[in-house]
């Protein structure tokens, strides 16, 4: 690794048992900055637990994690995400009583440096509502802006939560299974919408669909029972005999 | 963007009307108020809800805005009440250069201390666990009123007299007719402050921990932050309308920490409705009439209170305040009389279900509790009824069924007037009609 610019999110040998059942068994992975990486894997394999550890959800039981040369290791999510990592849900996630535009502008808040401010008038906060309507058009929900973001439909609702995403402007984004329950024709559109909204910024995904996986991903790391057992770029992955036999085979064939 | 334009092409002074109107309008209301309830009874009444508005306003912060119940809120108001006495009594004795007009701030800083001190506490858990911490601290102060009698002056409380401050412009706080533009000016630059909270930052955050405190915390936000935060300012709103009432009665006593009194302040904010910033207002002002003229004609006037209560969540959970604004689309498309015959039809079932359960009620109490000292004879609008006759019961009985009857009848038209009138379609029409 290069001392001069540290990875992006490192981590060094984590673990995490929920209870005595080791769910994650020593997982040691570099995603460089501006790197789009996959995470793949079969169902149970703790991709999910991986981002939740990741984010701060979970504590790991034992390892370091490393956030642009910083040790986040233990830090609670709001204190992860200050330092730049911001998350997404495979389960919606979003504030569903308030607006669509409150929904992006209160994800900016704190990254614009309000932070706890009751003193500020927010209607006259222009970098925060000129930056929220610029992510609406972005991702294409400007119309919906005054919508309670519970009416949205599922679609939208799901680029919602990317847009709360990556409001704040995070280095590394994560996304966790962004097209699940979509359609093939809203997944092409989606994947576009990735593409564009996380140029020069570092992402991790977790992702199903090997399609998405293969046409976004400059790296992919196959995660089996808790451990990396691959991490290469797409077309090394592709033809990797023990990525095959251990998940890659069937997912490719299921997707013809 | 979009809204820095709209405020532009609008002129200045139509644009200064309708952003500060309905504070010109309230100012005003507050100020003619007495002129037109003149009475002594209006005035006491006028200033209790001006404390009331303040009070529950300060509770929504918690309950409608940050998604806290809180049941014991009455700490923050009942001490900062009782140090505003004590202030009082300070400043008179030690003849200190201070008006009456500041002594809420004394209230107001008091319930903010308290605020920090149990906020850092009890706000560290959200939900079910944040709600048995509030009880149990809210009991431990109870309890402490009737130990602690130098601060809490144990049954009797703590008096103070109010005329005996610094005197400034010949005003000495003696007639209450003062006394309630004292509360009125306090109560509208209160309201006015926890409005603009709403509309800060942390305002905002609030919104957001309510509805998805997990996701408020991956954008950045600790939601035991923005809950201590909001917590301690409920604390110093409510302490400052402990403070209007310690003016307001020149006496304070463990009733204002009870968790009776953090029960009634629950009640004012969810039956106002806790969904919109107005509803506790509304609330405050329902229950201050209902506790005044209520317990004035009838003795179970608890009962009614609690039926109304049961009533709004099972039927109306948004409050009145969301009664009112069910209103909304029907005023905007200007439809709002079209369901006026179906309304006026309804008063009739309406008048009968009420008059009938009133009846029943009344009978019963009477019966029940006042008819072995007094006799079966009671008063009932004007009539006299014997409680132990079959009279009364049937006649509440045969009402109730009647309205009921009716009810049903008439409500698929109420409901049919009332979708038709606030649908796109009928601002639509409407236009093409004329």
């Amino acid at each position: 690794m290069d001392p001069q610019s540290p990875a992006a999110l490192s981590l060094q040998d984590v673990h995490k048992n929920f209870g005595a059942t080791p769910i994650i068994r020593g997982v040691t992975l570099n995603v460089q900055k501006g790197e789009k990486h996959a995470i793949i894997g079969p169902n149970g394999a703790g991709k999910s637990t991986l981002f939740h550890l990741i984010s701060g959800r979970f504590p790991v039981s034992s390892g370091r994690i490393i956030l642009n040369g910083e040790d986040i290791t233990g830090l609670k999510p709001y204190q992860i995400n200050r330092r730049g990592l911001s998350r997404s849900f495979q389960v919606t996630n979003i504030f569903p009583r308030m607006s669509v535009f409150e929904n992006v502008r209160c994800a900016l808040l704190w990254h614009l440096g309000y932070r706890y401010s009751f003193w500020h008038n927010i209607r006259k906060l222009d970098d925060a509502n000129d930056r929220a309507y610029q992510v609406l058009r972005e991702i294409g929900l400007a119309e919906r802006a005054q919508m309670p973001a519970g009416q949205l439909t599922y679609a939208e609702q799901r680029t919602l939560e990317i847009g709360i995403t990556i409001a704040g402007g995070a280095g590394v984004v994560m996304l966790d299974e962004p097209t699940s329950g979509m359609s093939r024709s809203e997944t092409a559109h989606f994947v576009d919408l990735v593409r564009r909204i996380t140029q020069g910024r570092t992402l991790i995904m977790v992702e199903h669909d090997m399609g998405v996986v293969f046409d976004l991903a400059d790296r992919i790391s196959v995660l089996v029972y808790g451990q990396i057992i691959a991490s290469d770029t797409p077309a090394a992955i592709r033809s990797n005999k023990a990525v095959q036999e251990a998940y890659l085979g069937q997912a490719l064939e299921a997707a013809h | 963007m979009s809204t820095n334009a709209m405020a532009t092409t609008t002129s200045q002074p139509l644009d200064l009307l309708k952003r500060y109107g309905i504070w010109i309008a309230a100012a005003v209301l507050i100020v003619v108020l007495p002129k037109i309830f003149t009475s002594g009874a209006a005035l006491t009444t006028m200033s209790l809800m001006g404390i009331m508005i303040v009070f529950s306003l300060s509770y929504n912060m918690l309950l409608g805005q940050t998604g806290m119940l809180s049941f014991g809120h009455a700490v923050y108001y009942g001490l900062g009440g009782f140090l505003a006495v004590h202030a009082m009594n300070m400043i008179a004795a030690d003849k200190l250069p201070i008006p009456l007009p500041v002594i809420p701030l004394a209230g107001g800083f008091m319930g903010l201390l308290f605020g920090i001190i149990f906020g850092a506490v009890s706000t560290r858990r959200a939900g079910t666990a944040f709600a048995m911490i509030s009880l149990g601290l809210g009991e431990l102060i109870a309890s402490l009123s009737l130990i602690l009698r130098g601060f809490f002056g144990g049954e009797e409380g703590i008096t103070a007299n109010r005329t005996k401050m610094l005197t400034l412009f010949g005003v000495r706080f003696g007639p209450q007719i003062e006394v309630y533009y004292l509360i009125g000016a306090w109560c509208l630059v209160c309201v006015a402050l926890m409005y603009a909270f709403t509309r800060t930052p942390l305002g905002r955050m609030c919104n957001a921990v309510r509805d998805n405190p997990e996701r408020a915390e991956f954008i950045g936000y600790s939601t035991q932050m923005v809950r201590f935060i909001t917590f301690s300012l409920a604390g110093f709103f409510a302490g400052i309308a402990g403070g209007l009432a310690a003016i307001n009665f020149e006496l304070m006593n463990a009733v204002n920490v009870s968790g009776a009194q953090s029960g009634v302040v629950l009640l004012m904010a969810y039956i106002g409705g806790v969904g919109h910033f107005f509803g506790p207002i509304l609330g405050a002002i329902l229950v201050v009439l209902l506790q005044v003229m209520l317990s004035d004609v009838t003795g179970a006037w608890m009962l009614y209170f609690g039926l109304i209560f049961i009533l709004m969540v099972m039927y109306a959970p948004g409050g009145l305040a969301g009664l009112v604004m069910l209103h909304a689309p029907l005023w905007r498309n200007n439809t709002l009389h079209h369901v006026l015959p179906a309304y006026a039809l309804m008063a009739g079932p309406a008048f009968l279900l009420l008059g009938g359960t009133v009846l029943l009620i009344e009978t019963a109490h009477h019966q029940l509790v006042r008819a072995a000292t007094e006799g079966p004879a009671m008063h009932f609008f004007g009539l006299t009824l014997q409680s132990n006759s079959v009279i009364p019961w049937a006649t509440a009985l045969i009402a109730i069924a009647v309205g009921l009857l009716l009810g049903r009848r008439f409500a698929p038209r109420l409901v049919e007037a009332f979708h038709e009138a606030s649908s796109p379609a009928a601002q639509l029409g409407r236009i093409g009609g004329a």
